[in-house]
């Protein structure tokens, strides 16, 4: 109608990146104005902490570090896995209400509405985790780590945190429905419980010991312990990273291919 | 490219699993028109548009929108299309100024632009004063009303409607019609579904009625009227006129005073005013029945699905 509204053509890497950051500050401003997705992400990992600080840390010995300089890693990789359920959900709400349809219908970089998601949810568990660790230093959590263990940590965390972002974008994209969307992802939140996150595995059973000493959440924390406490990391790190890399790079080309086929079904 | 047609499909097929949703569906629009696609639930109107509007492949046949090919030049199409689907398909927890202003931005409008027009569509779509409140709170009319300002945000040369006024109050589907005739007048050409037979009588200037995945009837809605069933002009005349008006016209007598006929065209009916003129009958009262978009829809899908059986 008017010459305004005249497509000016951007590079096919222009169009990508665009695309990306404008669905990423959608994603950004439902954060904001979903105080379910805020209660989840930010409130529980707090509550979970105190709980576990005060009302249980009490009767649980280590054999070694305070307990909250103990559990505050498992606390961390929790408040990670807390935003799994909002991602999920998230997801499916897009395909569920045709506005996944429209975006199809443009002439857009599709996956950008799966990136914005993760923009998302990586930057609700950064908040999650800095939360976590600030009142975890106002109720007795000492850490001695130096510049290059904080830095380490923060690096096996983002890992950890883009990949566990991109598991549960694809839960929400295989789901099939919003409600199964919640109740995958809510598995995501359960299985760090069976890990070294808040007791030490030597006390387990051993058959219950086996699954927490070799399932992929177990690294992640023994190794943001270590270096938080100034420790020696060991395997765990190589461990930690052979698990999550494979892990990110697969859900991540999987979501992707899995979001473009529906487009032919 | 052939025929100047702005949509033009040649034998699309598309099955899904056992169920075949389109057999073999040709289809051609003219540019600035309006198609009304009628059929009933199943008959694959929503499969057509998703596969028009490249949501969905086809298993076979062509088709070019705006000269580009469905298959092979999809994003090309997608820069002259707007689509507007059965559910809304805007974000609840935006507000409808930054919908529309996401919109434009992932058109790659450019943010002024972007921002113009959304400006625009607000205050044509009357939704000026809830601009600024998130979507969610609106009503299921305002929604509506957004979605479609949404899929105008491009200023699109087609517009896909897949039953737009479905769930609508009387009012708010008046308004949106209102809206969907200016847009034609601005020379969009629109695809429309509908389950309501005024509605596409109202909009479309033709007609194509789906069922059993073809194309059973196609046409303007007068010429499908015509199909089904005759046109009746009902004559009534003085009591004591009735034998002769039926000696004269033929026909058959309604009550003591009334006489329908069948009459086909303006010419026929002009034929048999002036042969009653000339008997000397005076005729009262004149009325012309047509079978309605309803009767149309009736007998073409009643037929082909017991033809299917």
């Amino acid at each position: 109608m008017t010459q305004a509204t005249a497509v000016k053509e951007p590079s096919p890497l222009a169009v990508v990146v665009g695309d990306c950051v404008e669905l990423s500050r959608r994603s950004l401003r439902h954060v904001t104005r979903n105080v379910d997705e805020i209660i989840q992400a930010f409130v529980v990992p707090v509550v979970l902490l105190l709980m576990f600080r005060f009302l249980f840390g009490g009767a649980i010995n280590t054999g070694g570090p305070s307990y909250v300089d103990y559990v505050i890693a498992g606390v961390i990789v929790l408040s990670v896995t807390f935003n799994s359920p909002a991602t999920a959900v998230a997801v499916a709400n897009d395909l569920q209400n045709g506005i996944v349809e429209r975006f199809k219908s443009m002439p857009m970089f599709g996956g950008a509405v799966l990136v914005g998601h993760v923009v998302a949810a990586v930057l609700r568990s950064l908040i999650a985790v800095v939360l976590v660790i600030g009142l975890g230093l106002v109720v007795g959590f000492r850490p001695t780590a130096g510049p290059v263990e904080w830095l380490a940590v923060l690096a096996v965390l983002l890992l950890f945190i883009v990949a566990v972002a991109w598991v549960a974008t694809l839960l929400g994209l295989v789901s099939g429905g919003v409600e199964a969307a919640g109740g995958y992802a809510t598995i995501l939140v359960f299985v760090p419980y069976a890990s070294s996150a808040l007791v030490p595995p030597e006390t387990m059973p051993t058959a219950l010991r086996l699954f927490v000493e070799y399932q992929p959440f177990t690294p992640v924390i023994d190794t943001t312990r270590a270096l938080l406490l100034g420790h020696p990391a060991g395997a765990s790190v190589w461990l930690a990273l052979a698990w999550w890399v494979p892990i990110l790079v697969l859900t991540m080309a999987y979501a992707v291919r899995r979001f473009d086929r529906r487009t032919n079904a | 490219m052939s025929g100047g047609y702005i949509i033009e499909a040649n034998g699309l097929r598309k099955t899904f699993g056992s169920v075949t949703a389109l057999e073999s569906v040709d289809l051609q629009v003219e540019r600035g028109t309006v198609l009304g696609l009628l059929g009933p639930n199943g008959a694959g109107k929503t499969t057509m548009v998703r596969i028009l509007s490249t949501l969905l492949k086809a298993d076979g046949g062509r088709a070019a929108i705006a000269g580009y090919d469905l298959d092979t030049q999809p994003r090309q199409v997608r820069k002259v299309i707007g689509l507007t689907g059965q559910e809304t398909s805007v974000d609840p927890l935006l507000t409808g100024r930054e919908n529309l202003v996401m919109m434009g931005r992932l058109f790659h409008l450019g943010a002024a632009v972007a921002e113009r027009r959304a400006a625009e569509l607000l205050e044509r779509f009357g939704l000026v004063e809830a601009a600024d409140r998130q979507v969610g709170t609106y009503s299921g009319g305002m929604r509506r009303r957004l979605d479609l300002a949404v899929s105008l945000v491009s200023s699109p040369q087609i517009l896909f409607l897949d039953e737009p006024t479905t769930g609508l109050d009387p009012t708010s589907r008046m308004a949106l019609w209102e809206m969907i005739e200016d847009l034609v007048s601005a020379g969009t050409t629109i695809l429309l579904t509908t389950q309501y037979l005024e509605e596409a009588d109202r909009l479309a200037g033709r007609i194509a009625v789906l069922n059993g995945g073809r194309i059973v009837a196609d046409g303007t809605p007068y010429e499908l009227k015509r199909q089904v069933g005759e046109e009746r002009a009902e004559l009534t005349v003085r009591a004591d006129d009735l034998t002769r008006t039926m000696a004269t016209v033929g026909g058959e007598s309604i009550d003591e005073r009334t006489v329908s006929v069948a009459v086909n065209g303006p010419d026929d009916v002009r034929g048999l005013l002036n042969r009653l003129a000339d008997a000397g009958v005076e005729v009262v009262r004149f009325a012309l029945h047509q079978p309605t978009l309803d009767d149309v829809f009736r007998t073409l899908t009643s037929k082909t699905t017991e033809g299917a059986k």
